[in-house]
């Protein structure tokens, strides 16, 4: 599954300029960010409230497919513009955490199934 | 030539500006000796030394697991040096196929070392938690992605990480 296909199933909006071509593997939740530097795989979507730059090289350096913010939360403009130039997808949801990897999990384990 | 007083043991800070190179340390081997400021409580800084690095790396033609692993030790050094001390800065070497980062800071020190490499524990103040950070797993990751780690870190004055990754072996033996 790509993170377009991802966008479209969940209704997720896509707040930047980023890959949306590129493919899905798994999902990792975490708002801590040496958590997903340990333990985030290459190719997943990453779940977390975290919005600051920060967030982008977290993203950039573990070769993540894209980040989705929950709760709506606003998006600092500078994370929006660095990860687009890393061609890192930022999306938003006004879901909650939970809600939002249960969406994705099903997803992508009938993705899997298929 | 390093000063006396309250940071003696710390050698002087770079006055360079962002992201400068200097003169390669062994011309035969064509290192590049590259330095990035850091200030204390700044993450606006953080992620530039890593980001320089992934890039020259990548033009040398490392493999991306070697540059993930790089990038994980500089990034994480870069932030333990905003979160805990007064200013610092990350200065890595390429020679040959052997990456050096080394990564000093005017702050607390580390008290007890062991104590710091366990997983979990952390000195860091709750404004680092609400960005995310903090959650005591900095030196622990360094280590697992680094070929060897040394710490030198004196309470009062600071700390200095020396990192150093081979670059020709796309796993270490701390990788699972």
């Amino acid at each position: 599954m790509t993170v377009q296909e991802l966008i479209g199933r969940l209704g997720l909006e896509l707040k930047n300029n980023g890959c949306v071509e590129a493919a899905i593997n798994g999902c990792y939740a975490s708002d801590m960010l040496s958590d997903v530097l340990a333990n985030g795989k290459e190719g997943n979507i990453w779940i977390t409230r975290q919005t600051h730059p920060n967030v982008v090289a977290v993203a950039a350096i573990k070769g993540l497919s894209g980040i989705i913010v929950t709760g709506g939360r606003q998006i600092e403009a500078e994370t929006l513009e660095k990860a687009a130039s890393e061609c890192i997808p930022v999306m938003s949801t006004p879901l909650q955490t939970y809600d939002m990897v249960g969406m994705v999990y099903n997803l992508l384990l009938k993705n899997e199934e298929r | 030539m390093a000063s006396s007083g309250k940071f003696g043991r710390i050698r002087p800070l770079t006055v360079m500006a962002q992201g400068d190179k200097k003169e390669g340390l062994d011309g035969k081997t064509g290192g590049q000796d590259i330095y990035f400021p850091l200030n204390g409580g700044d993450f606006s800084d953080a992620g530039a030394g890593s980001k320089s690095l992934r890039s020259e790396l990548a033009a040398l033609g490392v493999p991306a697991q070697v540059i993930r692993r790089a990038a994980i030790c500089a990034f994480e050094a870069e932030i333990n040096v905003i979160i805990h001390a007064v200013a610092g800065s990350l200065h890595y070497l390429i020679e040959g196929e052997t990456l050096t980062i080394t990564v000093t800071d005017m702050g607390p020190g580390i008290a007890d070392i062991g104590l710091a490499m366990k997983e979990g524990y952390t000195t860091a103040p709750d404004w680092a938690r609400e960005f995310g950070w903090g959650s005591g797993m900095g030196l622990p990751n360094i280590k697992k992605n680094a070929d060897a780690l040394v710490i030198d870190s004196v309470p009062g004055e600071g700390t200095t990480l020396e990192i150093t990754i081979n670059l020709a072996s796309p796993s270490n033996a701390r990788q699972e």
